[in-house]
């Protein structure tokens, strides 16, 4: 054999070889597991909440054995530190080493927008059942960014600044974190609040991780307000609560919060301080429905505490993409068609109680519980609802269109209607 | 009236908080020379040890007695058992500490997760007292009361007792010291242990109003720092007086320029470091 002929054969060997690799790979990719890569905090200042991301979502998984539409799911977690860099750097290894078909997760909203921003170049599905920046869903939507179980900002607290007027609050303060999440959140409430008739008498924005609330208590307590508005997270929140009643505004002023408030992840250490707070919310862990109490208790008796926002939403999260996935027989491979079913798929039976569906912006409409810290009968503490607002999408009663052209929440525009 | 009332109250309180935690950094600096940066991750964990001891017994008195004791032990352990094989570099020394508040930290997330506790307090000292027009919290006078308490003790302590002068001459020469046959390295390891379990006591007390969650350790380090490069390292008064400065300049600054809020305090230190950089008073040595 000559040389030429030696290339030759060689080369049509391996032209034909490869393409037998490919339509193999094809036929593999049908039964081959689906890879979700789970991105959590599990180191830094949010572990806590990363760890029960983690929780919900293989709780939910493994619930339906690891299986769905006819295909083994195997689910790759990853540590993003609490940290964009570190949440950008460990998307693109999931993506492009691991090879996986869609992203789940982030809990601080910077590591979210860091990993939205790269998936917008490469069409990864990326569901964010906790980042809940309301431009993601609005003016800076990514097509194949879908709030899967989460929310957005300002979503749930106009239902509450709704509920706060029906019960003739008419002055009120907002103290908050000041970042875009709070911002958001206060210009949700405070909008709707002075739309209503109300009057915001002051708004407080102070640093992440203020360890001593008294200065702006102090302030607060000599306003003659009828209620107070707090947007916090995490220890921020505990420790204005538990301020709050050392100050001895407990009782003489009535306590309102955004989600975060008065989340598992804030209250379970509690005492009474806590008790009575109203938020709102799309899931009450005190809500007397059966699927929720299911859930509560079957992941209480696996993890020893109640589940905290970031472990239903994520729980929610995934039962909804799997429902997804089941309906297309597994073909997540398409992802054009995997994510238009996910938009189409409604859920009516989750842990949240109610049924479920997407906007036309992927950002699911949920029926809104107002609740209360209230103490069970094991002596915990946690959220019943005392209300609900059926059908609340990111829109409020807003037409989409027109809402967008306003200017996004900040510490300057708060959406506040002047009389 | 009230308002500024307040706000002083508030001040102060925060500064008693301030001048327990700095008072042990201060002393370490001052006579070990190093900047011991697990001083917040001793904190944390000695008010995580404080919250459970508190919490199994139900009195706040053993919660602390329990912090400081284990505090103080841990101080044993890395003084004795670590600091002791770079002894002389201070570099060496520094890093070995942040490595340590590293471990600490980690200790701590896997003992008691990452939520948030709250110190529970004897019911004598819940709700608040009333002064005519205005209440304030019962804990935070307390805490202001600890504060002044602490101080003196610290002031006796250094001023009228033998380990007080040694711990003094130490700060000022300890070859001399060690010349005049003194055990300085048992001087040392003291006052490690003393700088430690006040770091400990730090976290109970500061545990019950400020409460305890990861990345409490690195806040209070940096007020910690801001107190003792105000007031000067080894400086009992410029601990006392730094903490003034810190806890009022956080509590105006935040109602006077709530933009600012950490300008106000790292603004001044970087003042006083630049025509003071020994603090107000600190000494060349």
């Amino acid at each position: 054999m000559d040389r030429r002929r030696f290339l030759e054969i060689t080369s049509l060997m391996l032209a034909g070889g490869t393409s037998a690799l490919a339509s193999a790979r094809e036929a593999q990719a049908e039964s081959a597991p689906i890879r979700i890569g789970l991105l959590a905090p599990l180191t830094g200042v949010v572990a806590a909440g990363g760890k029960e991301i983690v929780n919900g979502f293989t709780m939910f998984w493994d619930s339906i054995g690891n299986q769905v539409g006819g295909r083994k799911v195997e689910i790759i977690v990853e540590d993003d530190a609490s940290n964009p860099d570190t949440a950008l750097q460990k998307a693109r290894r999931l993506v492009e080493q691991g090879k996986v078909d869609m992203l789940f997760g982030n809990l601080l909203a910077n590591t979210g927008l860091a990993v939205a921003n790269y998936v917008k170049g490469n069409g990864e599905p990326y569901f964010i059942p906790v980042i809940a920046a309301d431009t993601l869903t609005q003016g800076g939507r990514i097509p194949n960014v879908i709030r899967a179980g989460g929310y957005t900002a300002s979503q749930f607290s106009r239902p509450l600044a709704d509920w706060a007027l029906k019960q003739g609050y008419k002055k009120v303060a907002t103290v908050s974190q000041d970042y875009t999440f709070g911002h958001e959140q206060c210009g949700g409430f405070a909008q709707t609040f002075t739309e209503g008739g109300g009057e915001i008498l002051l708004q407080l924005w102070h640093p992440l991780n203020t360890s001593d609330f008294s200065p702006y208590l102090g302030q607060l307590s000599s306003l003659g307000v009828d209620a107070i508005f707090a947007m916090e997270t995490g220890a921020d929140s505990a420790r204005l609560i538990q301020q709050y009643t050392n100050f001895g505004l407990k009782g003489q002023i009535p306590l309102l919060g955004a989600q975060n408030a008065t989340d598992q992840s804030v209250i379970r250490t509690m005492g009474a301080e806590c008790e009575g707070i109203v938020t709102s919310a799309q899931f009450a862990e005190g809500a007397d429905l059966p699927a929720t109490q299911a859930f509560v208790k079957a992941y209480s008796a696996k993890f020893g505490k109640i589940p905290s926002l970031y472990a239903f939403s994520h729980y929610v999260g995934a039962m909804w993409v799997a429902k997804a996935i089941e309906t297309i027989g597994g073909k997540v491979d398409d992802r054009k068609l995997f994510l238009e079913t996910v938009l189409k798929t409604d859920l009516p039976n989750s842990p949240l109680g109610k049924p479920v569906h997407f906007d036309a912006y992927g950002n699911p409409v949920y029926d809104v519980f107002i609740r209360k810290v209230v103490k069970n009968a094991d002596g915990k503490y946690w959220n019943v609802p005392v209300d609900t607002y059926p059908q609340v999408s990111q829109f409020w009663k807003y037409d989409p269109a027109t809402y967008m052209k306003q200017p996004a929440y900040s510490r300057d525009f708060q959406g506040i209607k002047k009389r | 009236m009230n308002q500024t009332l307040l706000q002083l109250l508030n001040g102060l309180t925060f500064a008693a908080l301030l001048f327990i935690v700095a008072s042990g950094f201060t002393l370490i600096f001052g006579l070990l020379r190093i900047v011991n940066l697990a001083h917040g991750a001793l904190y944390l964990f000695g008010g995580l040890v404080g919250y459970t001891a508190a919490t199994a017994t139900g009195s706040y008195v053993l919660g602390i007695l329990a912090a400081m004791a284990v505090v103080a032990l841990l101080g044993l352990v890395i003084d004795a058992g670590l600091l002791r094989f770079v002894r002389g570099n201070e570099l060496r020394q520094v890093l070995l500490t942040l490595g340590i508040a590293f471990i600490l930290n980690d200790l701590v997330l896997v003992l008691w997760g990452g939520d948030t506790y709250t110190v529970p307090i004897p019911d004598m000292l819940r709700g608040a007292a009333r002064f005519g027009h205005i209440f304030y919290p019962k804990y935070r006078l307390f805490v202001l009361a600890l504060g002044v308490a602490i101080f003196g003790l610290l002031w006796l302590l250094l001023n009228r007792t033998r380990l007080g002068a040694l711990i003094r001459a130490g700060v000022d020469d300890p070859e001399m010291v060690e010349a005049m046959g003194i055990n300085i390295r048992r001087v040392f390891l003291g006052t490690f242990m003393l700088g430690a379990a006040l770091a400990g006591l730090g976290g109970v007390v500061g545990g019950a109003f400020l409460t305890l969650y990861p990345s409490a350790d690195a806040e209070i380090l940096v007020f910690s720092l801001a107190v003792v490069i105000i007031g000067g390292r080894g400086s009992l008064a410029g601990a006392a007086v730094g903490a003034l400065l810190v806890g009022l300049l956080n509590s105006f600054g935040q109602v006077w320029f709530p933009e600012l809020s950490y300008f106000v305090i790292f603004g001044p230190m970087a003042l006083i470091l630049a025509f003071r950089p020994l603090g107000l008073f600190g000494r060349a040595t």
